[in-house]
């Protein structure tokens, strides 16, 4: 669910020695070389995942656009009658009282990335990229949460998290005498889990910086050394703008990865109770006994508007990247 | 930013300061970072009987397996991991070799709609799947398929309906990497394999795809981990309890073991035992996966 | 005999038997749960079926395949249904069935694609509106020629919980259990408690334990649906029967004060909860009622099981209850509870159901039986059975004490989720709504009611 692999770093600086550039200039003499049958293995090779794209894909997303206008609830065909135009919009921003929670959850959970567990990832990445004796053991420390689902993620932070996990026994808090249930009580839980997925987020993003980082070129560096600035000036005025392309990445990384959560919240009370999320806000209303498809979709909808902004930063870079 | 590119001697003192306090800290950080997962094994080795008559807080006086032993069985783990295999190696396989196709052919494609199809795809695995999941689950119920394929006829609670949304979501992000990594392939070798009269397969077979090894193994690895990880699809698109994967049959387990948190523990581990292997078996691939082409050029 | 058709002079509006998601997610036992089950329980559409040879092939005996959809994933429970559909097999020689096992709350969550995909003949579901909304979308099959040949064995109570709006009968009612509070016999004679009859008898007692040390309600409500019983008896004893059957189906609104009452009395309670509730399942909830933490707790009688699982017969054994106390109004002589009901009914979008039909419904009155049902009750004594020729002598002291109580209840209500359309009462509305009234069950829950009937304002058509 949450990608650790979203996104590469791939598209930064074009590939020196290739010299391929995705624009049809000067290249055009050297497709007379397919012969026709090529030319209809490359149709059908490229047109079958495109069918598949955008019938699963995007042919959904549009159907969830679609939808949202709608109060269809799954039975039968949708009829002119089902449409209600922007009702189900207006329903959620003033009525529903579930639906501001979420949105701001959602919003918490994309500040403390962007503010907290982003920052944290990036300053190890710092860190670690000196050559230090057991800098590989210090990655893999802070990566490995990456690799586990955040189902199990949320296990592990369960444990601690209970009330008589390790957090309220180190306390020396017990039931009797008032055990601080983090993950039952609606004011704190939504901050249980945000330190539950920072614990894996920090490695990811360190991981992306650290790539990053090493493919910085090292003059730089002692360029800015001769200069004389100190180890923060350097970073703050030398690396951090050089890693622009990085930067990007990260950001969109942190956001997508906000907007996407599910699985912690979902595995620990099922997105309710002051863990309400956009996300699981949809499942509740639409793929359950409720069936307010129409409802559920505009939810829908209203994420992907969210998504898009990152989205679109993400594909404008790509588009300047390879040089179009 | 490290001492030694700076002109100059160092001082020597000032240095080793900094990097007791760097390591000092780095340590602190880790024993943070790996504690909950300590913990968790901790309680997963510790009888319930133990941790309820001392509290969790306490030094234990029985380690054993018996634990993992009792939740491998109770929680009939290897039919669940049998299930995994099912849906991740398939999955894995088809979308490298998918992507790797679609790759090399945009490579060879150089008009604007190589660029369209490319940010298609790239924006196609960034979209949240809840955006999806409605009309998804709708056309899984709907889809009619031969019963030679899925035996209730549709693309629902089918594994073939799990390991097709995988390949879809995940493509984008493959072709994408594996598009700039073919990019970054000196042409010359192309050329090379046209002058000799090779078809466009046989270039992309022999000449193209072991070149490509490193990125596919990378792929591979990443892609192994995120799809044994996921946790969503099976869920929502899955609903006979013994065909979920073993991450989305968490779920459930989490409930089956309600009255013994050492168990769970134990069996959430034994979760994740596969994808941790993986990682340090394959670290490398693993971290060229997400890196990928950074460092080229 | 299970119920007395004079204590119910009125056909109650029974709907939706036991809790949404009562054996839900959470108490799992996904389906592969446990080696034993495993050979027996398949993924889809695979079979139990159990062609045992000889046995009396009874007057009317069917052949064929009947697939039926079972929501009973808990162990004793799937026992039940297995034996019963051996008992099937065993009167219908020839007959086979093919039983799909789905955890109790995945199978209410898809519901809805269910029906109208790939259903099995049979299902397992509730009574009351919850039935009547599927039931009015064309989505089962009505059984009337069936009904008429057993109604007999049901009192008019049970006729009305399966009987469609249009006046059909849609299914056949299996089993029930109140609502009621429970408690340890041993834990009140230690302690020199006695049952209070009274509103504030019932908060007295609390008091005293704890200052026991004591909690002295046991509270779950993860699962977001436990809540509601609490809701509903306090509304049954504050503002009567119809106020609340008419609340449930939007003829009342939520926003009258009446239901600020409700939550005001409620509030008077809350201290005495669990205050980790949010964080329990109604099983583990009930476990701090077996390990003697709490003192009382208000559920279902399929609460037991719990009892049942620590494998110790004295625990069963020192299980009671008590109803609801009095409240002081003009309600409580309708003694009114929750006691849901469970039923079979038939779909109609079944692919192998036109085939099917004889033995679909053969299997649909082979359920109307009291030894059948007896069967399944014999592996959940949570269960109490519908039909009325039901051998009650293998009854324990506490089923009879419960098929009294329910007989003496004057209305019988079948709990908020079952009562009241199912888009709202589910983890989308209702059951949210009720959590942010425990967060903090002292706010003025002006907003808080007015929000709900807003939700209700806006949920579409119930007709289509």
């Amino acid at each position: 669910m949450p990608d650790p692999q979203v996104l590469s770093l791939a598209p930064a600086p074009a590939p020196t020695g290739a010299g391929v550039v995705a624009s049809g200039s000067g290249k055009k003499r050297r497709y007379s070389l397919l012969t026709r049958r090529d030319k209809i293995v490359l149709l059908v090779i490229v047109g079958i995942p495109v069918f598949l794209d955008v019938v699963f894909i995007w042919g959904p997303t549009l159907a969830s656009i679609l939808f949202s206008f709608t109060n269809w609830q799954g039975y039968g065909g949708i009829t002119a009658q089902n449409f209600v135009g922007v009702q189900n919009y207006t329903f959620l921003l003033t009525q529903y009282t579930l639906f501001w929670p979420a949105l701001i959850h959602n919003l918490m959970w994309l500040g403390f990335f962007v503010f907290i567990a982003s920052p944290i990832g990036i300053f190890f990445a710092v860190l670690l990229d000196r050559e230090i004796r057991g800098s590989r053991f210090y990655q893999n420390v802070f990566y490995f949460p990456v690799v586990l689902s955040l189902a199990v993620v949320g296990i592990i932070w369960e444990l601690q998290y209970a009330p008589d996990g390790f957090i309220d026994s180190a306390l020396g808090l017990t039931k009797q005498t008032n055990a601080i249930d983090w993950l039952g009580n609606p004011s704190l839980n939504i901050w249980a889990v945000l330190v539950a997925a920072s614990w894996r987020h920090v490695g990811y993003i360190m991981v992306l910086y650290l790539a990053g980082l090493k493919s910085v070129d090292p003059t730089l560096r002692e360029a800015a050394a001769i200069d004389g600035a100190s180890d923060v000036q350097t970073f703050f005025r030398v690396i951090f703008p050089v890693m622009a392309p990085i930067n990007v990445v990260i950001v969109v990384v942190t956001v997508i990865e906000s907007l996407r959560a599910f699985d912690l919240a979902y595995i620990i009370n099922q997105g309710t109770n002051g863990l309400e999320l956009l996300s699981i806000l949809i499942t509740n209303n639409s793929i359950s006994e409720a069936s307010l498809v129409g409802r559920g979709s505009a939810i829908a909808v209203i994420l992907l508007v969210i998504s898009l902004v990152p989205i679109t930063l993400y594909l404008t870079r790509v588009m300047r990247s390879t040089g179009e | 930013m490290t001492a030694t590119t700076m002109a100059g001697r160092p001082n020597k003192r000032r240095i080793r300061k900094g990097r007791v306090a760097l390591h000092a800290f780095l340590i602190t950080m880790s024993l943070i970072w790996l504690w909950p997962l300590a913990w968790a094994l901790l309680n997963a080795l510790r009888p319930l009987s133990d941790t309820i008559k001392n509290g969790s807080w306490s030094w234990p006086t029985t380690l054993n397996l018996n634990n993992f032993i009792n939740g491998f069985q109770q929680a009939n783990l290897g039919y669940y991991y049998l299930n995994t295999l099912i849906v991740v190696i398939p999955a894995v396989l088809i979308v490298l070799i998918v992507s790797s196709l679609v790759a090399f052919a945009l490579t060879r494609v150089r008009t604007r709609i190589n660029l369209f199809l490319l940010l298609m795809f790239t924006a196609g695995n960034l979209l949240p799947p809840q955006v999806i999941i409605v009309p998804l689950y709708y056309l899984y119920n709907w889809l009619p398929l031969p019963h030679a394929i899925a035996d209730n006829g549709r693309l629902y609670d089918q594994y073939i309906g799990i390991i097709l949304i995988h390949v879809v979501f995940q493509m984008g992000f493959c072709i994408f990497v594996l598009s700039n990594y073919m990019r970054t392939l000196p042409r010359e070798l192309n050329e090379a394999a046209l002058v000799d009269g090779a078809s466009l397969f046989r270039t992309f077979r022999s000449v193209i795809l072991p070149l490509c090894a490193p990125a596919l193994a990378a792929l591979g690895t990443l892609e192994f981990t995120f799809i044994y990880n996921d946790f969503f699809w099976a869920l929502l698109l899955i609903v006979t309890g013994s065909k979920r994967p073993i991450t989305s049959a968490l779920n459930n387990l989490q409930g089956q073991f309600f009255t013994d948190q050492n168990v769970l523990a134990a069996v959430a581990l034994m979760v994740a035992v596969p994808t941790i292997i993986v990682y340090i078996a394959l670290q490398r691939h693993f971290i060229r996966g997400l890196t990928l082409g950074s460092t080229k050029g | 005999m299970a119920i007395q058709d004079t204590s119910r002079p009125e056909a109650p509006s029974t709907t939706g038997p036991r809790s949404v998601s009562r054996r839900d997610v959470l108490k799992g036992m996904a389906v592969v749960a446990g080696a034993a089950a495993l050979p027996t329980i398949l993924v889809a559409c695979s079979s139990t079926a159990t062609t045992a040879p000889g046995g009396g092939g009874g007057s009317g005996a069917v052949t064929g395949t009947v697939t039926v959809g079972s929501n009973h994933s808990d162990p004793g429970e799937l026992k039940g249904m297995q034996a019963i559909n051996a008992a099937f097999t065993a009167a219908n020689p020839g007959a086979t069935v093919k039983m799909n096992t789905v955890d109790h709350g995945t199978f209410q969550n898809q519901i809805s694609a269910y029906l109208q995909g790939t259903p099995e003949d049979d299902f397992t579901w509730f009574s009351g509106y919850r039935m009547r909304f599927f039931a009015a979308k064309g989505l089962a099959t009505p059984i009337d020629d069936v009904w008429a040949k057993v109604k007999s064995n049901f009192t008019a109570g049970f006729a009305t919980s399966v009987t469609g709006d249009d006046g059909k009968v849609y299914g056949i009612p299996v089993d029930y259990y109140p609502w009621c509070v429970f408690y340890r016999k041993s834990l009140f004679t230690a302690k020199g408690y006695t049952i209070p009859k009274t509103w504030d008898d019932f908060k007295a007692l609390c008091t005293k334990m704890q200052t026991d040390g004591l909690i002295p309600i046991a509270f779950g409500d993860k699962d977001g649906w436990p809540a509601m019983g609490t809701f509903d008896i306090l509304n049954l004893r504050l503002n009567g029967y119809q106020f609340h059957v008419d609340l449930m189906t939007g003829k009342e609104k939520w926003t009258d004060a009446k239901v600020t009452t409700v939550f005001q009395k409620w509030a008077e309670i809350m201290p005495f909860h669990d205050t980790t509730y949010a964080g329990l399942t109604w099983q583990k909830a009930a476990d701090t009622l077996v390990q003697q933490k709490s003192g009382m707790y208000f559920l279902g009688l399929f609460m037991t099981s719990e009892f049942q699982a620590t494998e110790n017969p004295a625990d069963l054994a020192d299980v009671d209850f008590f109803p609801w106390p009095t409240l002081g109004t003009q309600y409580d002589t309708e003694a009114a509870l929750d006691a849901p009901i469970d039923i079979w009914m038939v779909t109609s979008k079944s692919a192998t159901l036109a085939a099917d039909l004889d033995t679909a419904k053969a299997y649909m009155e082979f359920w109307s039986k009291g030894s059948t049902q007896l069967l399944m009750f014999q592996n959940q004594p949570g269960l109490i059975p519908a039909a009325s020729d039901t051998d009650t002598s293998t009854y324990s002291a506490l089923q009879k004490k419960a098929a009294q109580i329910v007989g003496a209840a004057q209305k019988i209500t079948q709990f908020l989720d079952r009562d009241s359309r199912p888009d709202f009462a589910g983890a989308d509305g209702m059951q949210g709504f009720l959590q942010k009234f425990l967060s903090n069950p002292t706010q003025d829950t002006t907003a808080l009611q007015a929000s709900i009937q807003a939700f209700w304002d806006a949920l579409p058509p119930a007709t289509v």
